[in-house]
């Protein structure tokens, strides 16, 4: 009983429609106190939405963001009650949308939006001390499998991904143009506290996919190279050693 | 070390207020009693969230204020969320726990918001199962907190404050007495604070909150929403000071969410729970 009651409320606070739900109710302005729950549902998970991907929010402007959003929580409403893990499934969403199909690059800004949020709440680990290359022996280097620090993440888009998102903070008043033709890959790492986004070469971002999945540093050198002919190994680990990318 | 939370008046732990508290240097006086926390806020691996807490706890005495159990599920709780919380809770020690006579999940999916349940003796079976299960998950006694309402059910057959007193008895969970939902209650689906108030078991209350509420609408569509925006108003520091002379000081925790103002105005606020367990002693 208590449970048709809760499915009744569910239908009516994911939906516009008070259906069954308004014959338990009694109350004045009856369909006005149906709508404080669904106005706080929606409204809350929007906002947690809106709180996850501000510069797609600012690309989009606030009513159609919102409206997306809402959409979005009513399709896919989340599953558990910590929010820091509600959205992930919104930048798919966004690559769907006909309406956005003039903003092909919108579903990888939300995507680097999400991994910056994943980045902010990933655990603790201590990052890679030089030590470990410098005592490891040339002969065993090819072999060494690296490990990424939990905090790091990869995104990479044929859009212009960093660009944009730089362009579109809010202390950026006016949007200068943007050269939609330049691929961009990035990086995230967090020092204290703080998630940073570097851009990164097509070939670091391949050396860095190919350590993610587990390849020694000799398979993921060729593959960088394979990518970038012009790839510095040496340079790009002590771009990661500084931005602790891996860790120990 | 558990820090048990005093009979004074603490405030709501928030972003950016967390910050200027977790910064205070060891030995200085603390600036409210005690703080309280949401535990949902806090479920996740690492980063400068859990590092701030880190640094609260260390010297103030914290309270952990859940709401994602949704105690009130006919499919009952979630187990892996039990654990994350205990795995939470034995991290940080609180000096109390609490949740809500309501629900927030059915079918596995989570509404985020604290909805109404009716009150009858199939819904008091589900949440006493629920209550005793999270409290044997979490080792420990939890306060349940009354909910802000705005309508109510044709099957209810109880109070609140009744049903209340009857889960109390069933589960041995205390009390979270929310003066603020009780009068927001109160009015949005008609009965009276006063009443309700003395028919709450006193001995069980073992925490209050305070917060403001907006007014929304007017004539028959006029609601009172527990936005949680602005001052506790007249009429719920009229009913705090009723109810703290028939219990006696409690815990109390001013609550602010939404448009939050500088912490001086928090303190204030608390200042004046204070002065008023004071008068009653």
């Amino acid at each position: 009983m208590l449970a048709g009651l809760q499915r009744a409320f569910q239908d009516a606070v994911l939906g516009e429609a008070d259906g069954t739900l308004a014959e338990h109710v009694t109350a004045p302005g009856l369909a006005a106190r149906i709508a404080v729950y669904r106005n706080t549902v929606q409204g809350s998970l929007g906002e947690v939405i809106a709180a996850a991907f501000p510069v797609t929010r600012r690309i989009v402007g606030d009513a159609f963001f919102s409206a997306l959003a809402r959409r979005f929580a009513a399709g896919h409403p989340p599953r558990l009650p910590q929010l820091s893990a509600y959205g992930a499934d919104f930048p798919d969403l966004l690559a769907e949308e006909a309406a956005l199909h003039r903003l092909p690059y919108l579903a990888d800004v939300a995507r680097l939006e999400w991994a910056r949020g994943e980045s902010y709440f990933a655990a603790e680990a201590p990052a890679l001390t030089p030590g470990v290359l410098i005592e490891t022996s040339p002969e065993a280097l090819d072999a060494l499998k690296l490990r990424l620090h939990p905090a790091t993440r990869l995104v990479r888009s044929p859009y212009p991904i960093h660009r944009i998102w730089q362009v579109n903070q809010p202390e950026v008043e006016d949007v200068p143009a943007v050269d939609m033709s330049v691929a961009e890959n990035v990086v995230l790492t967090r020092r204290e506290g703080r998630v940073a986004l570097r851009l990164t070469s097509a070939g670091d971002a391949a050396l860095v996919a190919a350590i993610a999945e587990g390849e020694g540093l000799g398979d993921a050198a060729a593959r960088a190279l394979a990518e970038d002919a012009a790839f510095d190994l040496e340079s790009a680990l002590r771009d990661h050693l500084i931005a602790g990318t891996f860790r120990n | 070390m558990v820090r048990a939370i005093p009979g004074a008046a603490g405030i709501g732990l928030r972003h950016p207020h967390d910050l200027a508290l977790a910064r205070e240097p060891a030995g200085t006086p603390l600036t409210t009693p005690w703080v309280e926390v949401h535990s949902e806020n806090f479920l996740c691996d690492g980063g400068p969230r859990l590092a701030v807490l880190a640094a609260v706890r260390e010297r103030y005495p914290v309270s952990c204020h859940g709401v994602g159990l949704s105690l009130g599920s006919a499919e009952g709780l979630d187990a892996a969320h039990l654990k994350r919380l205990r795995h939470l809770f034995d991290w940080v020690k609180p000096g109390l726990v609490s949740e809500h006579l309501s629900w927030s999940v059915t079918g596995g999916v989570y509404l985020n918001d604290l909805l109404p349940l009716p009150y009858t003796d199939d819904c008091a079976a589900v949440l006493a199962r629920n209550i005793s299960h999270a409290q044997d998950a979490l080792g420990r006694q939890i306060l349940v907190e009354n909910p802000s309402r705005y309508l109510s059910f044709r099957e209810s057959r109880m109070p609140e404050a009744a049903f209340l007193a009857r889960l109390v008895e069933d589960t041995g969970c205390g009390l979270l007495l929310d003066v603020n939902n009780v009068y927001v209650s109160c009015v949005n689906t008609g009965g009276s604070a006063e009443d309700y108030l003395r028919e709450v078991p006193a001995d069980a209350v073992g925490e209050i909150h305070l917060a403001g509420h907006t007014i929304d609408g007017a004539g028959d569509t006029r609601v009172l929403i527990d936005t949680h925006s602005t001052h506790v108003c007249d009429e719920v520091w009229a009913l705090y000071r009723a109810v703290i002379g028939r219990l006696g000081a409690r815990p109390t925790l001013i609550e602010w969410d939404r448009d939050l103002p500088e912490i001086g105005v928090l303190l204030d606020e608390a200042a004046r729970a204070a002065r008023i367990m004071a008068e009653a002693a």
